[in-house]
Formats: C-alpha cells, sequence, structure tokens
C-alpha cells in the first residue's frame, strides 16, 4: 500500500447512490486540497447491476487508476464477494451493520442510529468515509448545502444532521485505518472529467454549434456544452441519428458556426460519410470520438484503444486530417482547443480520441489559463480580392474560406469534385489539381504535429510506447519498477500524422520497444510500422474492457524483461 | 427588384425535356418575386438529377450528400437564421435515404422551403423504383413490379401536422410559382411536393399521365386538417395540386449568426469558476 495514496471503492448497484457519494466525496476531496484520479465502471443497465466508483486520493498526482483497495465502501454484499480480494493489507471495509462483515477490519455503519429515512443513508455513508480520510466536516456541509439547497432548508438540515452524527460515530469506533494524506495545495482547484474538459476545451475555442445522438460515454461532452455553452448562445440539436448529427455540424460550419459533433465508434460509422463530405468540401469540423469496446455494440459501458484504426482511415478517397489523443483532463481541455484551431485553419476535419476510462474519470486540475490560449483562426465574413473562388488553387492548398450571408459574394460547397469556382466537373486535370491541393494541406498539419513525450531513462533497456490515457499506468508501472533494467516511457498525444524525426531516434536506441496499448492487435504499432518501418514485437494489451492499471502493465514487464 | 437574369443560365447535365426545367425556372421567378437576390438565399441539395439544381443558378449552396440535405440546411439555418434556406431534392433523397431526416425535419419545424422533385423514379441510376413509385410500377430492377406500396410524403406531411405541405406539378409553371412563394412566405417548414415526369425512365407517370389527373385546388380549407387528410389520399385518378394543409406551429429558431458569436472572457472564467 502506497503511503502517497488511499484508493477508496464504493461499489453497489446502479441507482444505489453511488455516483452521488463518489462525486460528494470527490468534490470535498478536491476542495480539501487532495489529488484525485476517479475511475468508474459501470454496466448498460439505469438499475442493478454491479458498479464501482473508485477515488484515488493523493498527496501526489496520481497518474492512473489501481488495482488494490484501501478502502472498499460496499452498498450491497455483491460489492463485498466481489472486490475483497483485492483490499490491501491493513485496508478498511465500511458497509451497513446488515451485511456481513465477520472477521474483516470493517466499520459497520448503524444505518438507522445514524439516519431516521433510508433516504439518508448515503448521507451517513459519506459522512463515516470523510471521517475516514480525516476531511474537514465543513467542507462537507457546504457541499451537502450546495447540493440540496433546492430542495429547502429542511432537506439540509436534515442531511446535515445524518453527516454530523456519522462523523461523531466514527470517532468512537476502534478500526484500524488510522492513514492520514498531507493536503498538497488546498485553494481552487477544479474537480472535472475527460468529457467535461473537452466540452471546456471546445467553449475556450469559441465552439458555439453541437450536434448529436447520445451515445455512450460521449454524451456528456455535448452535456457540457448545453448546460455552460447554451446560456451563451451556443446552439444545440439533438437529432435523430449521427448521419444527422455529422451534416447539420457540417452545414452549420459553412454557415459561420464553430461546429462540433460527439459520438462514439458506433456512431462515428454512421458518420464516416461526412467526414468525406467535410474533406471534400473543406468544411471545418472537430469530431470528438469516445470510445468504447466493440465491434457493434461490445461492451457499451466499458474501455478500450480500438477504434484508433476506425478514426485514422475514416472516409472514402483522400483528405487531410489530424487526430489527438489527449492522456489527462489538461490533454483534454488544450488538445480540442487546438482542434479547433486546425480545422478552422486547414478546413478539413480533426478528431480528438477520448475512452470511457477518461470521459468518466474525475481529476483535480488547476484552472485552465483563458489568457495564455492562442486565438483560434477564423474565416472571412468579407471579400474583397476581386473573384471569390472557393477553392482556389493555392500553394499551401489552404483556399480563403468565406461565409455566406455577410455580403453579396456567393459561397458555395460541394461533395462532388470541383472547379475553383466550385461548380460540378468531371474534367480530369481539374480533379488531379484540386485533390492535389487539399492533400497539400498535409504539410502545413505536418509542421504542427505535437510530438511525443519522453519519460525515463535516456537509452533505456525498454521504452514503453503509450498513446492517450494509458499514459498514468505506464508512468507509474516504471516508477514501482523494481527490477534491474532502465525503462523508459514514449507517450503520444498526437497519434496521426507521425512525424518520425520527432521520436524515431527514441525508438532505435532501446534496448527493447514495448507497446502497451488498450487494444488486442495494437494498432498504435502498426501505425508506426505502416508509417516509419519500425516494427514493434513486444507489447502489453489489455482488452478485457477495463482501464489500463500500472499491476497489468508491471506484470505485462515481467512476462517481457 | 430582382430581375431573374441575376440567377444566370447554365449548362444543365439535364435530359431534353426533362421535368426539372421548368422547377428551376419556377423557382428563379418565385425567388425574382420575392424580391430575393441569389447572395439572400441559401440552398442545400443532396445527389440526384434535381439535387443538382443549385449547380444551374448563382446562389449561395452546399450540394452535400444523397439524402442528407435536410441536416445540412437546418445547421445552416441554425448557423444564420437571417438567411433564407431552400433545400431541393429528388424523392429517393428526400423520402428514401434522407426519410428519418424528413420525418425528424417535419417535426422540429425550422423556417425552410423543401421542394421535392417527385418523379417517382431513380432517374440517374437508370430507371429503378423510387419510394414513390406505385405498387407494381415494373422496372428494370423490379421486373415482377414494385413490392412495396408508394410513399405518400404529402399524407405522412400531413398527418404529422406538418406546418405547411403543398403539391405542385412541374406542368403547370404558374401554379407552381406561386406555391413556391407562399411555401417561402410560411414561418416553418415548407414542403412542396413537385410532380415531375421523368422522360428517360418513367414510362407510367408521364405528362400525359400527370395532366389527365391533376387538378388546381380552389375551396379547401388548408386549416381543416381532416379535409386535408382525406385530400392527402386523393392520388391516382385525380390529383389534387396546391396547397393541402397550414398550421401555425412554434417554429425552432433563435437568436443572431453564429459567425458573429464570440464568448465574452468573463463568462468562459465563471464557467470554469463553476467546476471548483
Amino acid at each position: 500500500m502506497s503511503n502517497k495514496n488511499i484508493n477508496i471503492v464504493i461499489g453497489g448497484a446502479a441507482g444505489q447512490g453511488l455516483v452521488t457519494i463518489g462525486q460528494l466525496l470527490s468534490k470535498a476531496i478536491t476542495r480539501a486540497g487532495h489529488h484525485l484520479l476517479v475511475t468508474q465502471r459501470y454496466m448498460s443497465r439505469v438499475r442493478g447491476g454491479h458498479n464501482t466508483y473508485a477515488i484515488r486520493m493523493g498527496e501526489e498526482k496520481p497518474l492512473g487508476g489501481t488495482e488494490s483497495i484501501d478502502i472498499l465502501a460496499a452498498l450491497n454484499a455483491e460489492t463485498l464477494d466481489k472486490h475483497l480480494e483485492a483490499v490491501s493489507e491493513g485496508g478498511l471495509v465500511v458497509a451497513g451493520a446488515d451485511l456481513d462483515t465477520e472477521g474483516l477490519n470493517a466499520l459497520r455503519i448503524p444505518y438507522e442510529e445514524l439516519a431516521s429515512k433510508p433516504l439518508f443513508h448515503n448521507t451517513a455513508m459519506l459522512g463515516v468515509l470523510g471521517r475516514t480520510v480525516n476531511l474537514e466536516p465543513a467542507i462537507l456541509e457546504e457541499l451537502l448545502r450546495q447540493t440540496f439547497g433546492k430542495k429547502g432548508d429542511e432537506v439540509v438540515e436534515a442531511n446535515l444532521e445524518v453527516l454530523r452524527k456519522a462523523y461523531a460515530w466514527v470517532a468512537d469506533q476502534n478500526h484500524d485505518f488510522s492513514r492520514t494524506l498531507a493536503s498538497s495545495d488546498p485553494k481552487g482547484r477544479m474537480m472535472l472529467n475527460g468529457n467535461e474538459a473537452i466540452g471546456l476545451g471546445a467553449l475556450a475555442a469559441g465552439c458555439n454549434f453541437v450536434s448529436f445522438y447520445p451515445m455512450t460515454p460521449s454524451t456528456g461532452v455535448a452535456m457540457t456544452l448545453i448546460a455552460k455553452g447554451a446560456p451563451l448562445g451556443l446552439q444545440y440539436e439533438q437529432v435523430e441519428d449521427e448521419i444527422a448529427a455529422m451534416n447539420m455540424a457540417l452545414g452549420a460550419s459553412y454557415a459561420g458556426a464553430r461546429a462540433l459533433v460527439t459520438t462514439s465508434g458506433g456512431g462515428f460509422a454512421l458518420m464516416e460519410e461526412a467526414v468525406s463530405l467535410a474533406g471534400v468540401s473543406e468544411t471545418p469540423i472537430v469530431c470528438v470520438v469516445v470510445q468504447r469496446p466493440g465491434p457493434a455494440t461490445g461492451l457499451p459501458t466499458r474501455t478500450e484503444q480500438a477504434d484508433l484504426n476506425l478514426v485514422v482511415h475514416a472516409g472514402h478517397g483522400e483528405f487531410p486530417r489530424a487526430v489527438f489523443a489527449p492522456a489527462t483532463p489538461e490533454d483534454c481541455f488544450y488538445l480540442t482547443h487546438r482542434a479547433f484551431d486546425l480545422a478552422e485553419t486547414y478546413q478539413t476535419p480533426i478528431f480528438v480520441l477520448s475512452e470511457q476510462y477518461l470521459a468518466d474519470s474525475y481529476r483535480d486540475v488547476a484552472p485552465f489559463d483563458l489568457d495564455d490560449l492562442p486565438e483560434v483562426a477564423r474565416p472571412l465574413l468579407e471579400w474583397e480580392g476581386g473573384e471569390y473562388k472557393r477553392y482556389a488553387l493555392t500553394d499551401d492548398g489552404i483556399s480563403p474560406r468565406l461565409i455566406p450571408g455577410f455580403s453579396e459574394t456567393l459561397v458555395r460547397a460541394d461533395s462532388h469534385e470541383h472547379e475553383e469556382n466550385s461548380y460540378i466537373t468531371e474534367d480530369k486535370a481539374v480533379r488531379v489539381a484540386q485533390n492535389s491541393k487539399r492533400l497539400r494541406k498535409e504539410a502545413g498539419l505536418f509542421e504542427e504535429v505535437i510530438g511525443p513525450d519522453r519519460y525515463g531513462a535516456d537509452e533505456p533497456d525498454a521504452l514503453m510506447v503509450c498513446w492517450g490515457p494509458t499514459l498514468g499506468a505506464c508512468l507509474e508501472a516504471m516508477d514501482r519498477y523494481e527490477g534491474d533494467k532502465s525503462l523508459a516511457v514514449l507517450h503520444f498525444k498526437q497519434v496521426y500524422p507521425l512525424r518520425e524525426e520527432q521520436f524515431m531516434d527514441f525508438l532505435t536506441s532501446a534496448g527493447s520497444v514495448i507497446a502497451v496499448e488498450g487494444n488486442a492487435t495494437a494498432q498504435f504499432a502498426q501505425l508506426i510500422a505502416r508509417d516509419t518501418g519500425f516494427v514493434i514485437k513486444d507489447r502489453i494489451l489489455r482488452f478485457d474492457g477495463r482501464a489500463m492499471t500500472w499491476e497489468y502493465v508491471l506484470k505485462g514487464l515481467s512476462d517481457i524483461l | 427588384m430582382v430581375s431573374i437574369e441575376e440567377y444566370g443560365e447554365f449548362k444543365t447535365a439535364w435530359c431534353p425535356g426533362c421535368g426539372n426545367f421548368p422547377i428551376l425556372k419556377s423557382l428563379k421567378q418565385a425567388l425574382a418575386e420575392r424580391g430575393l437576390a441569389p447572395h439572400d438565399i441559401i440552398i442545400s441539395s443532396g445527389i440526384g438529377q434535381a439535387a443538382k439544381l443549385p449547380h444551374y443558378m448563382r446562389c449561395n449552396m452546399f450540394n452535400g450528400l444523397h439524402g442528407r440535405s435536410l441536416p445540412v440546411a437546418q445547421g445552416i439555418k441554425m448557423a444564420n437564421p437571417q438567411m433564407h434556406v431552400l433545400v431541393t431534392s429528388g424523392d429517393g433523397c428526400s423520402y428514401g435515404e434522407g426519410g428519418n431526416h424528413f420525418l425528424s425535419a417535419l417535426r422540429r419545424n425550422m423556417d425552410l422551403t423543401v421542394l421535392v422533385h417527385d418523379n417517382q423514379i431513380y432517374g440517374l441510376t437508370k430507371g429503378q423504383a423510387s419510394p414513390t413509385s406505385a405498387r407494381g410500377h415494373v422496372t428494370k430492377a423490379q421486373p415482377e413490379g414494385n413490392r412495396s406500396d408508394g410513399f405518400n410524403p404529402v399524407s405522412t406531411a400531413v398527418a404529422m401536422k406538418a406546418s405547411f405541405v403543398a403539391r405542385a406539378f412541374s406542368g403547370e409553371p404558374e401554379h407552381l410559382v406561386s406555391v413556391i412563394k407562399e411555401a417561402m412566405a410560411h414561418k416553418g417548414f415548407s414542403l412542396v411536393d413537385i410532380l415531375q415526369p421523368c422522360v428517360s425512365f418513367n414510362k407510367v407517370n408521364t405528362y400525359a399521365w400527370y395532366k389527365e389527373r391533376a387538378y388546381i385546388l380552389k375551396d379547401h380549407d388548408p386549416e381543416d386538417w381532416a379535409a386535408a387528410m382525406t385530400l392527402s389520399e386523393e392520388f391516382g385518378e385525380r390529383i389534387p395540386l396546391g396547397v393541402i394543409y397550414r398550421a401555425d406551429k412554434p417554429v425552432f429558431g433563435h437568436g443572431g449568426r453564429l459567425a458573429e458569436l464570440a464568448y465574452a472572457k468573463n463568462d468562459l472564467k465563471a464557467v470554469l469558476q463553476s467546476y471548483i
């Protein structure tokens, strides 16, 4: 058990309130100045099933989830059955007195004694957990006031009463869990998850349009934009299907909106035709794909990194694109902001490729610096350069993009091959000129590629290559590795296009190179092989629907090294 | 005053005698009579011969994908509510590939005008049945005759209480002009299903066939839904032309032009603050 963090797992059936307890506790932990990382596992059902909400709180920033549990909070017996094994030595079980915790280091909550109604049992659990990890009661009290304030003073007071009783009750108990963590930065950290951070990054980039069809685990992006953006003027629509979502967003973008669509793999498959439309019509669009395991419906609420191939190759024909893969909420924010700038500058679809684990993973995050963000490119509202040609042939492939309706100049977008003035053509020379023009934009996108980050030893014995949120598990595995090899991690937050000179030396100077990915076929390693010829043979792959953990990576390393 | 010449003259890929020509001319005429210049409108279209229409006139256009003209048009309208947005496309595009979009657009009721060139056949792919082909219609792809019932867009739209439902005929251009003008004047979603003979591939629903059956409505009250419902079912021996149904409904719409919308930094800072 690490002394720098505590892993609290709340388990129960959907509908029992574990997310409410988890979020309140997470928020209190953040406000108390601890670092935080949440991993949520849930099932595709509204009630019942077995779900967990894991909070890893730390003096240092936890990099990823962990499998060993320090405090297991059980809302039902199934939670004990499923997770007791993972409770670490000296770990604590917190459960209602009605559950069988015989022989365990347990706090058996007398719900009837602490709470007058079953409605308040979760507040009792919250109080017990809060006291156990030494949170100032005032922080939880304030949170309860904010949460239940709308329901009236009586409800607030009833909750506060249960909270106080729970705190007092824990103080009288004998249990073996006495670890406390120092708080590191008590002031002003946000608590948000990956989906929220993508939504905020979009708003910071001026995103003012979202069309979407609800699909787990991507829906939170649209929910964030609607909740926070609509009051500022953002337009939104929940449409009939993903096909409509993408086409509507392209229409809006053509007419001057800064548009985003969000979906997961299955929905994105439906959007693909319109991805090509964005490519040929040169209409900017930011497309957020939050991965879950497929094929088809797969494991709809779990996590995986298996849609890289889909996104990198999406659409028919050839046109430029870039694909970002955030590792953290900070990445989600800044990369989404950047995606808008690239989409606008290069007038082509740009992708943010997230996954369920990151989407639902709350973290403590320093407020984003809005003042330091670069300006996002803007289209033209007026044209003064003589005859306007929407698809003018230029050296860099970028044609002036004018928004229709702001002047008498006509703006015409087309899905067919077209002349510079947008008129439909089948002329072979025009086809070659236009297709080449579009592909010339790749050179600019290439110049702007964010190279991978490298952590650990120079010229290591073993280099782990990863992308997206798998980074945390790799870094922690590297820190905890006790063998005699030197290790390093190479992490890509932009996965397409790849710019060889940014990383080839790292690959060739490492003793062995290991791909660590959340899929079964090492899709990113294959992409590297395709684009560079460098073949990564060793692999640590996870595709059971669960997020990569440091334990999983360490086990993989021990098998390979 | 806007003259029809401002909309230009272009060489088309349409067959001589195609029912699309009178529609193009009537649309230009209607726009000119409404005083709308090429830069005042945006036409969204899908794929097919009808969907090429915006290529044959001066105007803003988004010529997108098969069946997807409606989502694009609605996105345009949401981004710029000040523009007059029209959709032109065929029966396959609007009622087949785009069927779900059609139903949703009727429900959503944005202020758009949709002109469907309905020739009851797939012309561009050389003569297969379309969603509006009648049961039994024989084609090379349906040698035993079409095995499905024809889709009736007018009765569907009336059944859903769409806010403006009309039928016109490209063989009655004067009437067509007046219907398009009325549709554009209507606040809300307006559908004009335009009967348009395909001279190359539809040997059943010809000019003569329509001429014999189509009649212009005189004493119909389009606000009488039950009467409209009955009328919308009339398609065979007699085919009514004109405004079948009209209703005042809430229009999906709002504020300003998104190209001009920029968030104040303080508003964004307050948004971030809400996560603390």
